[in-house]
């Protein structure tokens, strides 16, 4: 039985320690499954620029949404002895992501994990503070964290002079959100941290440079963090093994709406959308036919039928037109209607807008009106080309931050694969879904 | 005026704070569990206490979803409309509370006993559709009539 703990363990190196009662692991249990080896070995054998360095070996991508190569991420930030302090380290535990609940079972079930990837991100640039950025609804991880800080204060793996090395000291906190999508953007995030509204800010400079309090400051993703006391303890080449193309490690994939099983499932990074879709989830509940999914969350380009033997990897699914996002996939069965679906989509962001831009604040609501016209049988053929020019106008490029591009980019693929039924709403003056 | 019980909550929020302002959104946070909900008056003492101008403390209070502005009843029921939801039942369910519990979204009971606020993904897609209601997350109401035991709790 322990070795095939053991084994779990390491083809599943996030999940496969967790509790069969759902319970967080404490401190006991968490070092009994090798947790805070990787931090005593880190602290004992290796400068900072070595777990930057092996970081950057495994080929862990970001994990929030944009897959943006973290060792990349922390060898911005500068170091030196004129460097600047404080530095920070921010865990962004606002999963406001539609279709996202990953994090949340990574904080519920091992907050320690969370705790130890934090501190040796801190340690790999130099901070001496961080913050676990917690959306204000998920109470239960709030509690889990809390119990797993006190306990790894007790045993100085957190506070003054960490595990008695006179190189490193770190004060951690969580800050419970207030509700509010932008908070999920790592500037607003940053701003809102500051206790001020949640609106992004220009780029560059990048947090790494000037974030928190204008200090350098790194913004990770939970499950990112929680990958890194893993590569630490396993090495990068481990790490590397445990994925099936070029991007290390495994992933939490999910899958929401109308299938068998919902739920979130640790495979390995790049396994096909059709083995998460019909091995994991079961496929369609009885009754319900696939019609396509969304990847990775509501700010990502729908998919369709002819891409279900895609792997699940940033590179296969951007080259499809689409992003993987959070991995959580969000599947549309037929007996939704796609332009119903569309207004929930984007009443969502128009909703969580934070106004700053004039395109998002703007172009978002119209978007809503003219969706809402064509599901009551009040639309025109026009308004569906009007919809495609507004997602246009929405593009990166034209708004201040990701907002609105993530918005457009479900409402032109949704447009894109389902026309037809938009065409039908106007045709026939009425919601063939009976909606409206 | 701030009473002394949430004095001390604000004060442990601002405790491990760079500055007083930044433990506003917390220290909002703390009053509202006390009284439901940031009054005017609650405002200005508050920014008194936070150092801050009322328009600067308005400015934060009035942007983050779970800071409320109005008077809410005294359990709130958060009803998610995000998209994981919306196809497995939200409406069926957002049908459902209405008309037992006489309130469309953003409106309150009339003995006071709750409110209905729209809310954005709970994090809970797994077990949709969802609600929270104050700091309780139900999932998985379909049928909606699952949620009238669970209501039932609420006094």
């Amino acid at each position: 039985m322990e070795g095939k703990n053991k084994q779990n363990q390491r083809k599943r190196p996030l999940t496969g320690s967790f509790r069969a009662d759902g319970e967080p692991l404490d401190l006991v249990e968490y070092e009994k499954a090798g947790g805070y080896e990787a931090l005593r070995k880190a602290l004992k054998s290796m400068a900072p620029k070595d777990v930057q360095e092996e970081v950057k070996a495994s080929n862990l991508r970001g994990r929030g949404g944009a897959g943006f190569p973290t060792g990349q991420k922390w060898s911005f930030v500068p170091t030196g002895e004129d460097a600047p302090r404080p530095r920070y380290v921010v865990a962004n535990a606002d999963e406001m992501e539609p279709g996202t609940f990953k994090d949340r079972i990574l904080m519920e079930n091992s907050p320690h994990m969370l705790i130890e990837g934090m501190a040796l991100a801190a340690y790999a640039i130099g901070a001496e503070h961080a913050y676990i950025f917690l959306r204000g609804e998920y109470v239960r991880s709030a509690r889990a964290l809390e119990m797993a800080l006190a306990q790894a204060r007790q045993k100085n793996y957190l506070g003054q002079n960490v595990l008695g090395s006179d190189f490193f000291s770190l004060e951690m906190h969580i800050h419970m959100s207030a509700g509010r999508y932008m908070c999920g953007e790592e500037t607003g995030l940053l701003n809102s941290l500051e206790g001020k509204r949640a609106m992004p800010r220009t780029k560059p400079p990048y947090p790494q440079v000037s974030g928190f309090m204008g200090k350098p400051t790194v913004v990770n993703n939970v499950e990112t963090l929680c990958n890194v006391p893993h590569i630490i303890r396993n090495g990068a080449a481990w790490f590397k093994s445990l994925s099936l193309g070029q991007d290390g490690g495994t992933k939490i994939y999910g899958a929401s709406g109308r299938v068998k099983r919902p739920g979130a499932w640790e495979l390995p990074l790049g396994t096909t959308i059709r083995e998460i879709l019909e091995g994991h989830a079961g496929g369609m509940r009885d009754g319900y036919r696939f019609r396509g999914l969304m990847p990775g969350g509501a700010s990502t380009e729908f998919l369709v039928e002819e891409h279900l033997d895609l792997p699940m990897d940033f590179d296969s699914l951007q080259k499809a037109g689409s992003r993987m996002g959070t991995g959580t996939m969000i599947i549309m069965d037929d007996r939704t209607c796609p332009v119903g679906m569309q207004i929930s989509l984007q009443s969502f962001f128009a909703r969580e807008s934070c106004g700053w831009c004039t395109p998002c604040r703007e172009g978002l609501p119209w978007i809503v009106h003219t969706l809402n016209a064509i599901e009551d049988g009040q639309g025109e053929m026009e308004d569906i080309d009007l919809l495609l020019e507004q997602a246009r106008l929405l593009a990166p490029g034209h708004t201040f931050c990701a907002l609105a591009p993530g918005a457009a980019e479900p409402l032109l693929s949704g447009v894109r694969y389902f026309r037809e039924d938009f065409e039908r709403h106007v045709r026939e003056k009425r919601c063939p879904w009976g909606e409206g | 005026m701030l009473n002394e019980q949430e004095m001390a909550e604000v004060e442990k929020e601002l405790a491990h704070c760079e500055n007083r302002k930044t433990g506003c959104i917390g220290a909002l946070k703390a009053v509202q569990r006390h009284r439901g909900w940031i009054s005017d008056e609650c405002l200005k003492d508050m920014a008194l206490y936070l150092e801050m101008t009322p328009d600067e403390l308005d400015d934060v209070a009035t942007f983050y979803s779970s800071i409320y502005r109005r008077p809410v009843g005294r359990h709130v029921i958060s009803i998610c409309d995000s998209v994981s939801c919306y196809t497995v039942g939200y409406r069926e369910l957002l049908r459902h509370i209405s008309e037992r519990l006489q309130i469309g979204p953003g409106q309150t009971t009339g003995d006071g006993r709750f409110t209905l606020l729209p809310a954005a993904c709970l994090g809970v897609c797994e077990k949709a559709p969802a609600i929270m209601i104050d700091e309780d997350v139900h999932g998985g109401l379909e049928p909606p009539g699952k949620v009238d035991e669970i209501l039932d709790r609420y006094k």
